[in-house]
């Protein structure tokens, strides 16, 4: 069972498409009141991979350039697709980051409704098929669906990315009871990703053993979004740590601490 | 009459704004504690109970806002290509009767333009014309679009109402947005002020947005001038149409602008001004009924407004600019359609931003999105 062998792992690192990473915590970078107060937050998580959106980059800008704020050389940047409607917009802009040479990592977003910008299931096992057999290494952002999930693993991404709950929502693990399904059948790295409104949530979600998050919005908006990115690392730390330790589960608990059994004679 | 026009026609504004003139604070504090809130709602945070909380209620839009934008302000400059036009409207610069200098760009007069405009930092542009089916026609906009998205990555229009077809031409040569003010939802009071020309036409304006829509656009914005009508009624009427819109083309994100009436060539007095603070309360009601909506201010609003309601929910900006054609390369007063009321330059609105504690963001947008 893959619990199993992470267990076994004495280092215990997070190995996402044969790259391994000590953080599990991921971080996205819209929404900072600054890109200097983002680039800190970034470092205060800890984080190793952080997401950028192709539509906010833009090379060689006089005018603030969140790649310019960003050290490749420490965390791994992973270009996402935000912004397209279909599986046709996120092939090309994946081709475009990767023709620009940002990378071959793509953070797979396919949401065609702009307010509630949740994804689109069909849509987004589309552009993953196709672009795994152009070689990119893909991490779809999907609804809580097992079997959704089942498929793109099939189809051969990096991960899983089910959202906690709606994003920018701060709801916490809405969908937990789906993702636990998709952690107990995954043959990929699971990341919850969207919806984690506290570090308690984060926490929560690796004690289940997700394998990472990924935060954006609960950090970015915070007060002081750095000291709250320390704290989501704790959170994450701290969750991974009691997974590791074997969190009694609730049937574990309701057992009874007198054998039920012991009345009956013995054959 | 069509769908939206019988749907807007039926939402009773006033008797919802006389019940809520007898709520009372705690009912006002009832609806800032609902996640979903409906047209009811809106009528209660603009009643006189919500004045007095005012600060309340501002709080909880500039916190929903950071939520679903974080603390970002998008920056964008519009580009005035003509102010040649064949309509009346009474409160308008550029107003067929009125004796301004006219002056529709040339392609090398708009790269120009544009060029200063991308110098500064701007990659969202704001294409805008007067209503002239001779010199401003649907082949020159597509030239003037092309043009543009050579070089910025997104291009937005507000000129006059299009058909479908002619919304598809224009998001193939390279729109992602459209901007259209109905002016007023008041159909009785539009007929006044919009006294000759094709604008006359209520429905076939109202219905423009959805017909972008339909068309395939990314982005509509919708608005109304305000000092035409009674500010509160087009509140709801304005938080309807989005609705209608959010319903009906679910893939169309919305924006709603707040052009309040300031001095033009047409001397016009609104004869419903609408007070600072009562913009202030337009934005954040709006707001809490449209979490998702993108909100925008313009230069027609001066520094110490425009900096207090990014504070309140304001989404994205103008900044900058100028508003008569060519105005960026030869400034000319004698042409603009309204004063602008914030001179800052861009570099300027986008530090007293971040000093406010704002990313200004100059591009959120890119080229591989376009069809």
């Amino acid at each position: 069972m893959k619990g199993e062998t992470r267990l076994a792992d004495a280092t215990d690192l997070l190995v996402i498409a044969g790259r391994s990473f000590r953080s599990r915590l991921l971080i996205g970078t819209g929404k900072f009141p600054s890109l200097e107060c983002m680039a800190k937050a970034v470092e205060a998580s800890g984080s190793e991979i952080v997401t950028v959106s192709l539509r906010r980059a833009e090379k060689g800008a006089a005018s603030g350039n969140i790649l310019d704020h960003l050290d490749p050389s420490r965390v791994l940047i992973l270009p996402n697709t935000s912004g397209a409607r279909d599986a046709e917009e996120a092939i090309r802009l994946a081709r475009l980051s990767r023709a620009g040479g940002l990378s071959d990592w793509i953070k797979l977003e396919v949401t065609p409704h702009p307010m509630h910008l949740l994804p689109d299931s069909m849509e987004t096992l589309k552009a993953a098929e196709a672009l795994v057999k152009e070689g990119f290494v893909v991490l779809p952002y999907i609804q809580a669906d097992p079997v959704l999930a089942r498929r793109l693993a099939e189809a051969g991404t990096a991960t899983v990315m089910p959202l906690g709950s709606p994003i920018g929502s701060n709801r916490g693990l809405r969908t937990g009871d789906a993702i636990r399904l998709i952690i107990e059948e995954a043959t990929v790295p699971v990341v919850v990703d969207a919806g984690l409104g506290a570090p308690s949530h984060a926490a929560a979600a690796l004690e289940m053993g997700a394998d990472a998050v990924l935060v954006n919005t609960a950090i970015a908006t915070a007060e002081d979004p750095v000291a709250m990115a320390e704290a989501f690392r704790l959170g994450v730390e701290a969750g991974r740590r009691a997974f590791r330790a074997g969190v009694p589960s609730e049937k574990d608990r309701a057992e009874a601490s007198s054998p039920l059994t012991g009345f009956l004679g013995r054959p | 009459m069509n769908d939206l026009a019988r749907t807007l026609e039926s939402i009773p504004a006033g008797d919802l704004l006389a019940r809520a003139d007898r709520a009372d604070e705690r009912a006002v504090r009832a609806v800032l504690a609902k996640e979903g809130r409906d047209l009811k709602d809106l009528a209660v945070l603009l009643s006189p109970a919500a004045d007095r909380l005012f600060e309340e209620i501002a709080a909880a839009s500039a916190r929903l806002t950071a939520q679903r934008f974080g603390r970002t302000v998008l920056l964008y400059a519009p580009v005035y290509l003509s102010n040649e036009c064949v309509n009346v409207c009474t409160y308008c610069g550029f107003r067929r009767d009125i004796d301004v200098r006219r002056a529709t760009l040339g392609l090398a007069e708009i790269e120009e333009e544009i060029r200063y405009l991308a110098g500064q930092g701007f990659r969202h542009l704001l294409l805008v014309t007067g209503e002239h089916p001779k010199n401003v026609d649907l082949a020159y906009l597509e030239a003037a679009v092309r043009l543009a998205r050579s070089l910025v990555p997104s291009v937005a229009i507000e000129v006059e109402p299009l058909d479908v077809e002619g919304y598809r031409r224009l998001i193939e040569a390279g729109i992602d947005g459209v901007t259209l003010y109905q002016e007023t939802y008041d159909r009785d009071l539009y007929v006044r002020y919009h006294t000759h020309g094709p604008k006359k036409r209520f429905d076939w304006r109202l219905e423009a947005p959805s017909r972008a829509a339909e068309a395939g656009i990314r982005r509509v914005g919708i608005g109304a001038l305000l000092g035409l009508a009674d500010w509160r009624k087009e509140t709801i009427r304005l938080a309807a149409h989005a609705r209608w819109l959010l319903k009906y083309h679910w893939r169309t994100h919305v924006s709603i602008s707040f052009p309040r009436i300031r001095e033009a060539a047409s001397h016009f007095a609104p004869p419903h001004p609408v007070s600072d603070r009562e913009l202030a309360r337009m934005v954040a009601a709006l707001r809490l009924i449209l979490r998702d909506a993108g909100l925008v201010l313009s230069t027609r609003e001066g520094p110490g407004m425009r900096d207090g309601l990014a504070r309140i929910g304001i989404t994205q900006m103008s900044a900058g600019s100028r508003t008569e054609p060519g105005g960026y390369g030869r400034p000319d007063d004698a042409q603009k359609q309204f004063m602008v009321e914030d001179t800052r330059s861009p570099a300027e609105v986008a530090a007293r931003l971040a000093a406010l504690g704002f990313d200004p963001v100059w591009k959120d947008w890119e080229e591989a999105l376009h069809g």
